[in-house]
This record gives C-alpha cells, sequence and structure tokens, in this order.
C-alpha cells in the first residue's frame, strides 16, 4: 500500500464477552465508528481477539481495501502484537494499526455509567480515527541478540534457572552478591514433604553447574550499572567487598531471582525484647546446629507482621514452615506440649492439607485466636516465656509458661530492591515485590523485554514453586536467545533536514547519545539520529523548537489531530 | 451551553512504561472513577510539548494532566525530568495568559499503582469541574 492512499479505515469493536458490552453500548461505538471521515467498514465482535474476530479483520482488509485498522477493545500492553500480527498476515504493515483502550480505562472504570462511557468509548474511537488517518507504513529493524544470559541471584531459583539456560547450550552468568550460593535454603533444617536437607538439594544443584563450562558464578559480587536494552544489555559488576576490579559483561537477557528475607519482627510479640522469642529461620538454625534448649513446652504464632500486622499479604510458606517445625519438635521431644496459636491455617495446594492433618494426628496443638486480640508475650517466671492468648473455642484466655515461642513472619523484599528497580527500570508493586508486566499474561516477563521474574523476589513462594518459575524464565530468556535476533521498534526520532535549525537542543535531551550534527541544511549544521540507537522515548520533539524532529508513530501530526479530534469532533 | 449542563472535557497523557500500566490496572482492579478524562498513549512523559497543552485548551479542552513514572524510575533514565522542566515553564506561560493554576498539571504513576492513578484522576476531574471551563476556550 502507498501511504499516499487516501484512507481507508475499519474499526473493530469488542465486546470482550460482557467485559466491554456489558458496561457500555458496544453496537452503538461501532455505528459511531462508521460516521467517521475514512472509515468504510465498522463492525462489533464479541471476542475480537479470538479465531473468528482476527479472521473478520483479515476478510475486512481484503474484501474492503483497507489500509488502516483499529480495534477498539482491552490494552495494547497485552493485545496490540496480536492484532498488528493479524494485519500483517492480510498483507498490512503493521503500523497501519491503532489500538484504543475502551475496556481497562473505559467499560472497567465506569460501570455504573453507561452513557458517559459510551460516550466517552466514541470520543476515544474518535481520537483513535484521527490518529490512523496520519498512520504511515514503517519497517521493523533487526539487532543481534548478544548469546549470554545473566542471573541476578544466586538461591535455588536462581541456580535452577542457570542451569536450564546452560544445558540449553548458553552461556550463563549467575551473579550472587553473598558468598556462597544456595540463599535462604542454606538457613533451612529440612525441606518438605521429602523431610530432606536443603543441602542434598543445593550440592546437586551446585555440581551441576561448577561442572558446565557455560555456567560462570561470580559470589560475592553484585551489579552496579546497567545500561541498553533486551538482547544488548551492559552489565558493570563490582565485587561486594574490597576493591577488587570490576566486570563489565555484555548479555542479551537478564533473569531477576534475587529472593527475600525473612521479616524481623522487632516488638512483636516480645521479638527482640524476650528471651526464648525466635523466627522461624532462627529455629531452623537451631535445629541445624542441634543447640536447642530442653523443650516442655513450645508456642508458635503464625501470621506474625502479616495480613495487615506490619504487611498486608499473606506470605503463603509461613502455615507450612510453622506446621513443619511444629512436627519436627513434636518428634524432638515426643513428650512436649507444642501448640500453634493461628488466626487461619493455610495449608493451600496438593499435599499441604494432609501435612497439616499428619501434624494434628500426631498432637500438634492448634489454637484459634480472634484476629482482634492477639496473643500476648511477655517473660516469665523461671526463665519461661509467658503467653496469653484468647482461645475462641474455649472463649476465654489462656496463660501458658513456655520455654519457646517460635514467630511464623512473612517473607518481604530486601531493603534495597528500590535501588536494583531503578537499575534495571523494572517496577515494585505494593508490597515492594518485583512487579511483573500482566498477572495473568505474562506472569514471568517484565514489561520491558528482555527481563524476567522469577522466585520469591516475585513474592512469597515456596521451593517448588521457585523452581518451576525459575524454569519458566529460563524459557522465556531462551526464547530470545534461541531467536538470536530482536526486531527493534522503528518509532524512533526522524530530522526534516530543511526546517532543522541545528540548535542542538536534541543533542541535550537525548538519554542515549543518539543524535550528532552534521553540516547541511539551510543554516549549516542539522541534527542528524543514529537509529541504532535511538530507543524511541520521543523526549527530542519534546524538545525541539522548529517541529523538525519527530518520533515515527507518535508525531505531532498525530498527536495534534487526536488532541482535535478530542476537542471539537472534527477531523 | 448553560452552566448548568457543563461537564469538563479531560486530556490526560500517559507515558506507556509507568502511568498507563498504572490505568490500566486500575481498570484490572475496577476501581471506579469520573468519566471526564481521556487517555492519549506515549511512550514517555518526555514527548510531552507545551504547544498540546494550549492547542488543546484554545480548542476548549478544560484540563490537560501529564502523568510519567516516579522520578528516578523513568524508563528512558530522564525523561520524565524533562517533561517536569518543561512543565515549569509552560506553568508559568499559562498564568500571563490568565489560566488557573492547577489547570493543568503533572504528577507520576507507577505500573503497579491502580490505587493512585484512580485518586490523582478523581481528584483532577474535581478540581477542573470547580475551577470550570477554560478561560482560553471561548465558550465552547
Amino acid at each position: 500500500m502507498r501511504h499516499d492512499e487516501e484512507p481507508r479505515i475499519g474499526v473493530f469493536v469488542c465486546h470482550c464477552g460482557s467485559n466491554i458490552g456489558g458496561w457500555l453500548d458496544v453496537p452503538a461505538v461501532a455505528e459511531y465508528a462508521g460516521t467517521l471521515p475514512y472509515v468504510v467498514h465498522s463492525e462489533d465482535n464479541l471476542y475480537t481477539c479470538a479465531e473468528d474476530g482476527l479472521a473478520a479483520i483479515r476478510k475486512a482488509i481484503k474484501e474492503q481495501d483497507l489500509n488502516r485498522v483499529i480495534v477498539a477493545s482491552c490494552t495494547p500492553r497485552t493485545h496490540e502484537p496480536l492484532f498488528q500480527a493479524t494485519c500483517e498476515e492480510a498483507g498490512l504493515n503493521r503500523y497501519l494499526f491503532e489500538f484504543v483502550n475502551i475496556r481497562d480505562q473505559c467499560s472497567w472504570i465506569h460501570m455504573s455509567e453507561w452513557d458517559a462511557a459510551t460516550e466517552k468509548a466514541k470520543e476515544l474511537v474518535r481520537m483513535g480515527v484521527a490518529k490512523a488517518t496520519r498512520l504511515v507504513p514503517l519497517d521493523r529493524s533487526t539487532a543481534p541478540v548478544e548469546l549470554v544470559a545473566m542471573v541476578l541471584g544466586g538461591g535455588i531459583t536462581g541456580m535452577t534457572a542457570a542451569r536450564a539456560i546452560a544445558n540449553s547450550g548458553f552461556e550463563v552468568y549467575l551473579v550472587e552478591r553473598r558468598s556462597v550460593l544456595g540463599g535462604l535454603l542454606n538457613r533451612l533444617h529440612k525441606i518438605w514433604p521429602t523431610e530432606e536437607s536443603p543441602r542434598q538439594l543445593l550440592d546437586g544443584l551446585e555440581a551441576d553447574l561448577e561442572a558446565n563450562e557455560r555456567v560462570h558464578i561470580l559470589t560475592g559480587t553484585e551489579m552496579v550499572d546497567l545500561k541498553g536494552f533486551v538482547g544488548n544489555f551492559d552489565v558493570t559488576l563490582m565485587p561486594v567487598e574490597g576493591n577488587g576490579d570490576g566486570l563489565d559483561l555484555k548479555v542479551g537477557t537478564i533473569i531477576v531471582a534475587t529472593g527475600a528475607d525473612e521479616m524481623k519482627p522487632d516488638g512483636l510479640y516480645g521479638y527482640g525484647e524476650v528471651e526464648g522469642v525466635v523466627t522461624e529461620l532462627e529455629l531452623e538454625t537451631m535445629l541445624r546446629e542441634g543447640n536447642l534448649p530442653e523443650i516442655g513446652n513450645a508456642v508458635f504464632i503464625q501470621c506474625t507482621g502479616a495480613r495487615g500486622q506490619r504487611v498486608t499479604y499473606c506470605s503463603r510458606v509461613c502455615c507450612m514452615t510453622g506446621i513443619k517445625n511444629a512436627m519436627e519438635l513434636r518428634e524432638l521431644y515426643p513428650e512436649a506440649s507444642i501448640n500453634v496459636l493461628y488466626r487461619d491455617i493455610m495449608a493451600y495446594g496438593i499435599s499441604y492439607e494432609e501435612l497439616y492433618q499428619r501434624a494434628r494426628v500426631k498432637g500438634v496443638g492448634f489454637i484459634r485466636h480472634p484476629k482482634e486480640e492477639p496473643p500476648r508475650v511477655e517473660t516469665g517466671p523461671d526463665g519461661k516465656v509467658r503467653v496469653t492468648y484468647r482461645d475462641v473455642i474455649l472463649g476465654r484466655d489462656i496463660v501458658q509458661d513456655v520455654d519457646l515461642v517460635v514467630l511464623s513472619t512473612p517473607l518481604v523484599q530486601h531493603e534495597d530492591a528500590k535501588e536494583l528497580a531503578q537499575m534495571l527500570r523494572v517496577p515494585l508493586g505494593q508490597d515492594r515485590f518485583f512487579f511483573e508486566a500482566h498477572v495473568k499474561l505474562r506472569p514471568i516477563d517484565f514489561a520491558s523485554d528482555g527481563i524476567f521474574l522469577a522466585g520469591t523476589a516475585h513474592g512469597p513462594k515456596d521451593i517448588e514453586e521457585s523452581i518451576v518459575q525459575a524454569l519458566g524464565a529460563a524459557s522465556r530468556s531462551l526464547t530470545f536467545l534461541k531467536a538470536g535476533q530482536v526486531l527493534s521498534e522503528p518509532i524512533v526520532a526522524v530530522v526534516d533536514e530543511d526546517s532543522c535549525i541545528g540548535c542542538g537542543n536534541c543533542i541535550e535531551v537525548c538519554p542515549y547519545g543518539a543524535i550528532e550534527l552534521k553540516e547541511g541544511g539551510k543554516r549549516g549544521q542539522v541534527a542528524e539520529v543514529n537509529p541504532g540507537l535511538c530507543k524511541g522515548c520521543g523526549t527530542c520533539p519534546g524538545a525541539c523548537p522548529s517541529s523538525s524532529i519527530q518520533q515515527l508513530g507518535f508525531t505531532d501530526e498525530q498527536i495534534l489531530a487526536m488532541i482535535t479530534a478530542l476537542a471539537n469532533g472534527g477531523d | 451551553m448553560t452552566e448548568d449542563e457543563w461537564e469538563p472535557k479531560i486530556l490526560v497523557f500517559c507515558c506507556n512504561w509507568c502511568s498507563y500500566a498504572g490505568a490500566d490496572l486500575a481498570g484490572v482492579a475496577r476501581l471506579q472513577m469520573p468519566t471526564h478524562f481521556r487517555v492519549l498513549r506515549v511512550m514517555c512523559s518526555g514527548r510531552f510539548k507545551p504547544e498540546y497543552a494550549f492547542k488543546a485548551m484554545e480548542q476548549g479542552i478544560d484540563g490537560v494532566f501529564v502523568l510519567g513514572c516516579h522520578i528516578g524510575d523513568c524508563h528512558y533514565l530522564e525523561g520524565n525530568h524533562r517533561a517536569k522542566k518543561r512543565f515549569e515553564v509552560l506553568e508559568d506561560m499559562m498564568v500571563h495568559l490568565g489560566v488557573e493554576p492547577g489547570r493543568i498539571k503533572i504528577d507520576w504513576v507507577s505500573a503497579s499503582e491502580g490505587v493512585r492513578f484512580q485518586a490523582v484522576i478523581t481528584e483532577f476531574v474535581a478540581h477542573i469541574k470547580e475551577l470550570g471551563p477554560s478561560p482560553l476556550g471561548g465558550g465552547r
């Protein structure tokens, strides 16, 4: 298609089942779209992203000779590539496609305003048509992918991911800031449900990694700088301690597997104040080292610091950790009284409910307390710890003097995670864990291509789930490494040499050093963009006084046309 | 149009990586908010040009809101810094033209801040409603 042809626009308005159609008048939006300039075809689809919807797009492109396509549906963040590919299949350049978001940013947020939401959807379509009219075909270029991966974090997740990548034939750097691999597993006594030592798991993995020449293990090392984009990241690594030499690496993909910490519940239930109050991991260390005191009775307090106390979330793993360790104490001290105080036991999944039942059969006591009345812990007589709690079944307070109180605390993000997130240019969520691109459609990806997420850096998980996600992230990483090249988005800056005044504003604002002055133009010098370095942010056209530099796909003409369409309803 | 019937029309520039994702997340969480705004997606808040605010308001748009990544989080390193600097100049110019403070605004919403998106939008729409039609709008 030549883009100087008169536009012939097709508009496909999606019901998304009832996600859009249940909250605004989709047929009316489609009908309205048909009245807009250059729109020669419009229809509504139950699901535009389903095969029959995509077939309708291809059919209309061919039969109606469409040279622009608009889908008004969910969000470009998840579905733009699908519709662009559909256009390509029907012979239309993928950049002649325009997305209009009438679900996430319209029907879902205006659920009691049918008329106003319908009106808004019409206006958004009108803006989309104004832009589509001014779209031009663009071509993507390819760039080679550095055939090396980097895994940040050498716990069970990072080790698993690194092994999977190396076994697929690619070099991988495994970067761990502590002096040893293994992460939190180093601090565990036994792992469930196999009741094996975590060493068995770690030793096997470590041996595999060390035997594989494609794996480069860098312990005591952290990333201090990151530049570049998918396929071509420039990483600077430094030793955590001392003034050793740094290491500069080029890598194609990055997996973030930096794990989590156990919350230290200072000030809760006497932690840090009352002798004999420990966390689960502290108990596991005592179990591993065999230096527990004689125990006649012990109490576990679940949800310490979680579910609204210090953090909002349920940390998933602490119920099982508490039950596991209560069973362990039960076996070590058969005569002891072992009680678990809880708000709710969440023994989720296939095997954990069974383990919970087994603990009850073995004589571990489970005592529920009301959320509003958490247990109280203080120093008791004779070196004991006094625990007072409300038993909801008995309906009265119980006072117990025990030898040990174990606090089941949630996994929390590392204190300095924000620094790493900023270096990677990826977000943290409300609970400070790393935040995926989409909870269901892209749960292992970050929005930025080439950076993936696995393990407890993403939120509390058990070992099995962390391993599953590690393999998923390795697989996502391998998708890029095996392809060997990435397609770069052509939404780069271009200069109109006739009007450029050579002021250099664009050079000053470009974060990538992608613009230089060269001789030419009417005033002697003009800006020149290196499209290989340009990342398509559009900051330079924002700074250009003569509107001579434009970002393809986001030109002044396109943006101003959208503004006019919104303001006036005209074109 | 009588004053009773007037409803504000608001243009919101969202950057692709943070605020647009935050807006989507507000939708996923079904966070309800006023309908009066329309999002125009750009890759970076640094793409925003002061000219757009003038062009919008002289054609009758009542408020312009630019939402980017939090400072320090910009996907393109420092585009939001540029947008902020440009915005300071724009705000001065608007004051000279008799436009009330707060009719144009820049703020930050991360990809995980659906709740914050709802809050800043709700507040901005309420403020524009209080101000009434734009003085640059020529009595749209």
